[in-house]
């Protein structure tokens, strides 16, 4: 195994930018390591070779030509496969974009181009980011690299796992209800939910318009903030895009103290219901926090309890009009086009061939939610305890900095456990979702293993819309402080 | 609250164009009555005086200029299309014959 996938993206970056290591061989060594893992990990479902090795080669070029396109330039990544890239499959983990080629680049895509960032290809995930496991990709599912027989976290289980097994330093994902923090946990990362709105959402392909946001995945809080202040910022092809400066994310990544920093406990978030050893290693992170020197207290959020439940309301409601798209009549895959059938019968039986369980599901969930007669009992409930979420968020905020939790009720559970089980796998995003429904942001950095199965428990910071930067703030703090615990950095304990 | 009939469940995929089969029908019914009993708890706190968010970070008319911009050439939108005829999407009839 080359030495260099073990480094950081910061480690990486100035090797490639000093010239002692090209970004060509750092791209080679990343591709060699795909070659040899993924047939067990399947992390990708589509590995760009020759164009980020082109690409890889042109970073070069210009670094020697004393051009350093960004501090991450000639640093390859893994792209989840629900971002389109020009000419290159995007399938949002579906048969029924199988074969389909986008004619453009998502502005994520654009961003990482232009910083010299190497896409080494695209990562597997829950059909159309619908899961909390990578169970529901049409492409079979991603392991977890910790224990191959469980699961990666979803939906972005391609992106989280393609970091912990080495094939990538750096990976995009996408965050509607946990699907960048919850895989993060579990496969012991780092990811981050930016503010909606902080990243441009073109070229995203829609699951729920208002609650989608790309963000970082990776194995260090630094090399999150660098990816994040490339990928964020103002966008005009992005309607809901915000137009502010990016918060300094690194450099509150840089920070070493949190003495005096008010952080807040959510009550609602962490007792019942959640895994023994995810508590045991929450517990011990926030005797940390007060040992630093910061005031650490209980804070309510009665809201919170309503939030799954909202959740899976406005979710479906969303996806069902978002996906009305996928009718084969423009792109995608057409299935009965026998000159008897008639056109609402061919859209009919290519969506029934196209899209799978869970994603039927949630359409005819959003379907029935919004269907005359139900509308204001379900939809427009939900809407409202939206606002009492948000409201719960500024109440707390106006007494602490941040708000910490576990990431995920439970460890990696076993491939085939829940996936015919929606509520069991529901459950699974209780403590992600509320940030979702009230736009703000959040991270998960990994605290340990979880004594009884030896598995990663993640941590997540919440913070106000707009103040990404305490996430990291705070992360680099409990990283800085858990790494000299362990005496090593936490992703050296994956089995290799 | 939400005892679903396969009736209801047929109709829903009719709605959303899902040609599902039979024994889906019956196993979407029975799945979906569960999820819509743990989802209605959303009306234990919904009460009127709640404003509704359909949004979390509120914007309002998000205007751009009206202008000509270049976009796709037939041949690049023609690339996925699963018919294409006469620089056209072929799509199944549209009317019934008779």
């Amino acid at each position: 195994m080359s030495e260099l996938i073990r480094k950081t993206a910061v480690e990486l970056a100035q090797l490639i930018a000093s010239g002692e290591v090209s970004s060509e061989e750092v791209t080679r060594a990343h591709l060699e390591r795909i070659n040899e893992v993924d047939g067990d990990v399947h992390a990708f479902l589509y590995v760009d070779e020759t164009n980020a090795l082109e690409a890889a080669r042109e970073v070069d070029k210009n670094i020697q030509a004393g051009n350093l396109q960004s501090p991450l330039a000639g640093v390859p990544l893994a792209l989840k496969d629900v971002l389109t890239m020009k000419d290159v499959p995007t399938t949002c983990g579906s048969k029924i974009l199988e074969g389909w080629k986008p004619q453009y680049d998502s502005t994520v895509v654009t961003r990482l181009r232009n910083a010299g960032v190497i896409i080494l290809g695209k990562t597997n995930m829950d059909e159309f980011a619908m899961g909390s496991s990578t169970e529901y990709s049409a492409y079979g599912p991603t392991r977890n690299p910790w224990d191959l027989t469980r699961i990666p976290g979803g939906s972005g289980g391609g992106s989280a796992a393609s970091l912990a097994a080495f094939e990538a330093p750096l990976a995009i994902g996408t965050d509607t209800g946990g699907s960048i923090r919850q895989p993060a946990a579990v496969t012991g990362t780092v990811g981050v939910k930016p503010t909606y709105g902080g990243v441009s959402r073109y070229g995203l392909v829609a699951l729920a318009s208002s609650l989608d946001q790309a963000g970082p995945c990776t194995r260090s809080v630094m090399d999150a903030a660098l990816l994040h202040q490339l990928i964020a910022g103002y966008d005009p092809m992005d309607s809901t895009s915000i137009n502010s400066p990016v918060p300094d994310v690194v450099a509150a990544a840089k920070n070493q103290s949190i003495k005096g920093m008010k952080i807040g406990l959510v009550k609602q978030l962490g007792g019942e219901g959640y895994q023994a050893g995810v508590r045991e290693r929450f517990d011990e992170v926030v005797a940390l926090l007060g040992s630093l020197g910061a005031e650490v207290i209980e804070i309510s959020c009665p809201s919170f309890e309503y939030a799954l439940a909202a959740y899976y309301l406005i979710l479906p409601s969303e996806c069902s009009s978002n996906l009305a798209k996928f009718d084969g009549m423009r792109y995608g895959l057409r299935v009965g086009d026998d000159g008897k059938h008639s056109v609402e019968e061919v859209m009919s039986l290519s969506r029934a061939a196209g899209f799978g369980p869970e994603v039927k599901r949630r359409i005819m969930l959003g379907t029935f939610a919004l269907s005359s007669g139900y509308y204001d009992a379900y939809y427009g409930s939900a809407q409202k305890v939206r606002t009492l979420i948000a409201k719960d968020f500024t109440d707390a905020f106006s007494q602490v900095d941040v708000l910490i939790s576990p990431t995920a009720p439970t460890t990696a559970f076993k491939i085939g456990d829940k996936v015919d089980d929606p509520l069991a796998m529901y459950l699974n995003d209780v403590a992600t979702i509320p940030v979702n429904l009230a736009g703000n942001c959040a991270m998960s950095i990994p605290i340990g293993l979880a004594k009884e199965d030896n598995l990663p428990v993640g941590l997540q910071i919440m913070a106000p819309v707009m103040a990404d930067d305490r996430l990291y703030f705070l992360g680099a703090v409990i990283e800085a402080a858990l790494e000299a615990q362990w005496g090593h950095r936490f992703i050296e304990k994956v089995p290799s | 609250m939400a005892e679903l009939s396969r009736e209801q469940v047929a109709h829903l995929a009719k709605l959303a164009r899902l040609a599902l089969t039979d024994a889906e029908l019956e196993h979407y019914a029975q799945q979906l009555g569960v999820i819509l009993d743990s989802v209605a708890k959303v009306t234990e706190v919904a009460s009127s005086g709640i404003k509704p968010t359909s949004h979390a970070i509120e914007m309002t008319n998000v205007f751009r200029t009206d202008e000509v911009r270049p976009s796709f050439t037939s041949d690049v939108t023609s690339q996925n299309a699963p018919e294409w005829e006469d620089e056209r999407f072929r799509v199944p009839r549209i009317l019934d014959e008779e």
